[in-house]
């Protein structure tokens, strides 16, 4: 298993740690619900250095990214970032990732467990582009700090770039504690404010403990990927191998926000298979909420009566709900907010009613 | 040292005779490893009717914590005589005293014999060989 900079000082702070894409990564530090209680209510910090990070660069590098990436490259303005996927010629992707646009180059993020399988494929369909592809993933590390103290938390560690002015969704170079040019970007998978930040490897280390010093006072504390899980799911993010994956599609999948079928762009791989699903989607991935006491798990199949109308994604405890909730796909006329539908559990049903996504944002106010 | 009045499963469940019922329950390192020491992070428990025969090995209920379910197996064959319902809305119960008051369910056993179970003294190396 593959270590972040991080990882002994996960394990001295008496951190589960657990295998995750590839990686020994923290699961919990304390209860999962008061970490995602704490991102909240404060904010916490979280280690990323798992997730891969990919320099593109040269002179086709927006004509090679508008091919594989699902988004409108060379249209995002650059400092500004967008949501997009790698799809296969069937329309179904094999990661999703953010698009950092720079004046000459493009940075981008992807999950750690698929990190080899995208740079493979990157490199596979470079062929006939003047593109260099620069993978960072074993030289940086990441870490995100999110909710809604992180602004006055992480400023004070901040020179030369006012948090403040960074947009939703925007990044900026910075000094962050003393180290100069370091990107941060105003994103997040929690749905709250807050920042994620790139470092060298051997800066990792200092940079977590100084914000933990410095948010100390407001209740910042390290989060594992347990909370994560919980608190992406309430604010309707999506995680590869659940929502989408190898047989589900970004459409059907709800984001159509990370797919452009902008003539403009010209073809990329995926477009026409996904033209297709758009005309003609099947299924519906939608919110559960249950007031049973079980949760929903991946794989469970939802009943509406007695017939099989879908299966859940991803489920957990909401501790900002108060419930228990999911994300499922659902035939398209069953997938209207507050239709009343059943959870399976191995033959014993547990009513559940459909909710938009996401649960909660307060990143979209 | 754990309870040696009992026999131990590979998967973490105790069971212990008394009289003619055998009772089963989960041991302090399932609860921990189900809750990682947060009695708060276990949600729920599915337990079997009363009048159930189980077979040695069968799963006979199911425990939930925040991050994932996990089988309940029984340890040997019987027919289900009663569960322990005050668990089922307290599963701190089960942090606080699995081996007494945290009883999951008793049963009429098959036999009384307890045999490819361990003991406390076996059950404690098997716990120790899966910590690193």
């Amino acid at each position: 298993m593959k270590q972040t900079a991080l990882h002994d000082v996960h394990a001295a702070l008496g951190a589960k740690l657990i295998e995750f894409g590839g990686w020994h990564m923290p699961v919990q530090y304390g209860a999962i619900l008061d970490e995602a209680r704490c991102v909240r209510t404060s904010a916490g910090l979280f280690d990323l250095g798992h997730m891969g990070r990919v320099h593109v660069r040269g002179k086709d590098h927006l004509r090679f990214l508008d091919r594989v990436c699902s988004n409108f490259v060379a249209k995002i303005p650059v400092g500004a970032i967008r949501y997009s996927l790698f799809c296969k010629p069937d329309g179904n992707p094999i990661d999703d990732l953010l698009v950092y646009r720079e004046a000459d180059a493009v940075y981008l993020v992807v999950n750690a467990s698929n990190t080899p399988v995208d740079l493979a494929w990157l490199r596979e369909h470079a062929r006939g582009y003047e593109v260099e592809i620069d993978d960072r993933s074993d030289a940086t590390g990441m870490l995100a700090i999110q909710g809604q103290h992180s602004t006055e938390v992480l400023a004070p560690l901040v020179s030369g770039c006012d948090l403040a002015q960074i947009g939703y969704y925007k990044f900026a170079f910075g000094t962050v504690c003393g180290l100069p040019n370091t990107r941060i970007s105003r994103t997040g998978y929690t749905g709250e404010l807050g920042y994620e930040l790139y470092l060298d490897n051997r800066d990792v280390v200092r940079v977590w403990r100084s914000i933990l010093a410095a948010g100390a006072s407001a209740g910042v504390r390290p989060i594992g990927l347990g909370a994560r899980d919980i608190l992406r799911l309430e604010a309707g993010m999506p995680l590869y191998g659940h929502e989408i994956d190898a047989t589900h599609n970004p459409i059907e999948a709800g984001l159509d926000f990370g797919v452009s079928f902008h003539e403009a762009k010209g073809d990329w791989i995926g477009r026409e298979a996904l033209l297709a699903v758009r005309s003609a989607p099947r299924r519906k991935l939608v919110g559960l909420s249950t007031d049973g006491p079980r949760v929903p798990r991946q794989g469970a199949r939802v009943f509406a009566g007695a017939t099989d109308v879908g299966y859940v994604c991803s489920g957990a405890v909401s501790p900002m709900l108060g419930t228990n909730i999911a994300s499922a796909y659902v035939a398209l006329e069953h997938g209207a907010p507050l239709t009343a539908l059943d959870v399976d559990f191995k033959g014993k049903r547990q009513p559940c009613t459909v909710r938009a996504l996401p649960f909660f944002s307060r990143t979209r106010v | 040292m754990r309870p040696n009045d009992r026999k131990y499963a590979q998967s973490h469940e105790w069971v212990k005779l008394d009289g003619d019922v055998a009772i089963f329950g989960i041991t302090d390192f399932a609860v921990q490893e189900l809750s990682n020491g947060n009695e708060s992070d276990l949600v729920y428990c599915d337990l079997p009717d009363a009048g159930r025969v189980l077979c040695a090995g069968e799963t006979f209920g199911e425990i939930e914590s925040v991050k994932a379910v996990s089988d309940l197996y029984a340890p040997i064959g019987g027919e289900v005589l009663e569960i322990n319902a005050a668990i089922e809305d307290h599963l701190e119960i089960l942090s606080k005293d699995p081996w007494g008051a945290g009883w999951i369910i008793k049963v009429k056993p098959e036999s009384k014999k307890l045999d490819g179970l361990m003991d406390a003294a076996e059950y404690e190396a098997f716990v120790a060989s899966k910590k690193h």
